[in-house]
């Protein structure tokens, strides 16, 4: 990894990263909050430069991270960096960011933190309470309350080549939304994202490409 | 994966191998991955360590603040300490400059946090060429290095932000220690002595950079870290042996962490952070920083 810090540097660079998945490529447009000790001490640990390098897809053993500020603005792409509080100092995790992203007609905003050893966690993706590590190909979505969803999905995704390691599904209430976080082997393209957004009855879906080496 | 080193040692003693065998065979199982994979991806991780360490012995690094950097290379060109020509010396100089290059935002292994990258490669590496060891034996030590480093990230944390500087250069003091104890022929048991003493030593260092920066005091506790575990080395592979198991002694790292201030847990708020010259330091080179250089 590039320095000078697994949290503040290669954390952050894997949160970019897992925030760029959600419009498929690199946002012409992102707007980084920063909390608690990332917007006290992000500067230092180049912070900025590893989220916006991870947005551009660079990983965290790339050097041009160190310039990742001066490409971004050499290719025209608008990352603005504020600092703010999006909690109580006890109620949300000291390194902690939201990134609101934006590549042609996508736009979504993703919550996450870095927990330390490069270690992240996505609590947040449109408002939507996932717990994304990365350390896993993973796909989250959406879906009526559908007798043989869970079985469409993993047909699905079984046709495409996909094999899940983990799946968990949680549902607020009978015929209330069912949510989904699958953990696959196998990195699923921006097609098999397709197929399952062509399902009717799923309502919101996102596939989110491991970032732990 | 194991979660604990009682756990593998035992499994390491009644298949009669050694805990890098043990460690592998577990990743392997783990990852769905060939060993040879894993010792390849292993093999890169040397090589990015043995880089970084040539890099920053060179003396020509600045830090994001300018407060570090060029130390490597003073500890490495001096003959006026009492380690002159010793192993000893040229892991100190190995520890800070693998530091040096992380804080000027170099590429470094990760091993188990950037902030105390510099101890494993720097007692692997510096042993190694005093003892010439190859490259097979390193990769080895590296991945007993991955097993204390994985049982300590399961019992206690591998984040200063969490458990203060003990879970970070002191973690790291532990995984080098175990696995050089390991590459110089020590047992599995000798090897979670080692760990024991290592960070038995280590117990409640805090986390209290300038300015939250990775950089003052953490180039110099990767040196001391690296110090610490040449002596927990020389100790295990004496036979002596710590009453307390490693595992407990993990645990306790935890428990202090769990406990520990908030101001020592890589806020800047306390310790050498908060003294004077270190506030006075911080407010300066944040200036500094803020203006690009």
């Amino acid at each position: 990894m590039v320095g000078p810090s697994s949290s503040h540097t290669a954390g952050a660079c894997r949160l970019g990263l897992l925030a760029r998945n959600l419009v498929g490529g690199t946002p012409e447009r992102a707007l980084i909050e920063l909390h608690g000790s990332f917007a006290r001490t992000g500067e230092g640990h180049g912070t900025d430069k590893a989220i916006a390098g991870g947005l551009m897809g660079f990983r965290t053993d790339d050097d041009r991270i160190r310039v990742a500020l001066d490409i971004a603005e050499r290719d025209g792409l608008k990352f603005t960096f504020e600092k703010v509080k999006l909690g109580e100092e006890n109620e949300v995790h000291p390194n902690t960011v939201r990134i609101a992203v934006e590549r042609g007609d996508r736009k979504h905003l993703m919550l996450g933190s870095s927990l330390g050893a490069g270690r992240v966690l996505v609590s947040e993706i449109d408002g939507f309470p996932v717990q994304v590590h990365g350390n896993h190909h993973t796909i989250v979505l959406v879906a009526e309350d559908v007798k043989g969803s869970i079985a469409r999905v993993a047909g699905l995704l079984a046709d495409d080549g996909i094999n899940i390691a983990t799946l968990r599904v949680t549902r607020k209430h009978v015929g209330g939304d069912a949510f989904m976080v699958i953990e696959v082997d196998e990195a699923p393209t921006e097609a098999v994202r397709d197929h399952i957004r062509a399902l009717p009855w799923v309502r919101w879906t996102h596939r989110l490409d491991k970032v732990s080496s | 994966m194991y979660t604990s080193l009682q756990s593998a040692i035992a499994a390491a003693e009644s298949e009669s191998k050694p805990l890098s065998q043990i460690a592998l065979e577990a990743e392997s199982r783990d990852l769905g991955r060939s060993i040879a994979e894993i010792r390849d991806a292993l093999g890169r991780a040397l090589t990015v360590m043995r880089r970084a360490v040539e890099q920053g012995l060179v003396g020509d690094l600045k830090s994001a603040s300018g407060l570090v950097g060029g130390d490597a290379a003073k500890v490495s060109a001096s003959v006026a300490g009492p380690f002159a020509g010793s192993p000893f010396k040229d892991v100190l100089a190995r520890a800070l400059a693998v530091q040096e290059v992380n804080a000027a935002m170099g590429v470094i292994v990760a091993a188990p946090t950037a902030g105390g990258a510099g101890v494993l490669p720097a007692v692997l590496t510096g042993l190694a060429a005093a003892r010439g060891i190859g490259d097979e034996k390193l990769i080895d030590a590296l991945a007993t290095a991955g097993l204390i480093g994985a049982v300590v990230a399961e019992r206690a944390s591998l984040s200063g932000a969490e458990g203060g500087c003990q879970a970070e250069t002191g973690a790291a003091a532990g995984m080098a220690a175990g696995a050089a104890t390991e590459m110089l022929g020590g047992t599995p048991r000798q090897v979670g002595h080692a760990v024991a003493l290592a960070q038995q030593g280590t117990l409640g260092l805090v986390c209290d950079p300038l300015g939250g920066l990775v950089e003052l005091p953490c180039v110099f506790r990767n040196a001391t870290g690296a110090a610490l575990a040449l002596a927990a080395v020389e100790m295990a592979l004496a036979g002596v042996e710590f009453a307390i198991p490693a595992d407990e002694v993990i645990d306790t790292m935890g428990e202090i962490g769990r406990t520990m201030d908030v101001r020592y847990r890589e806020t800047a708020g306390g310790g050498l952070a908060a003294t004077p010259t270190g506030r006075r330091l911080a407010r300066e080179r944040l200036v500094q920083i803020k203006k690009g250089g």
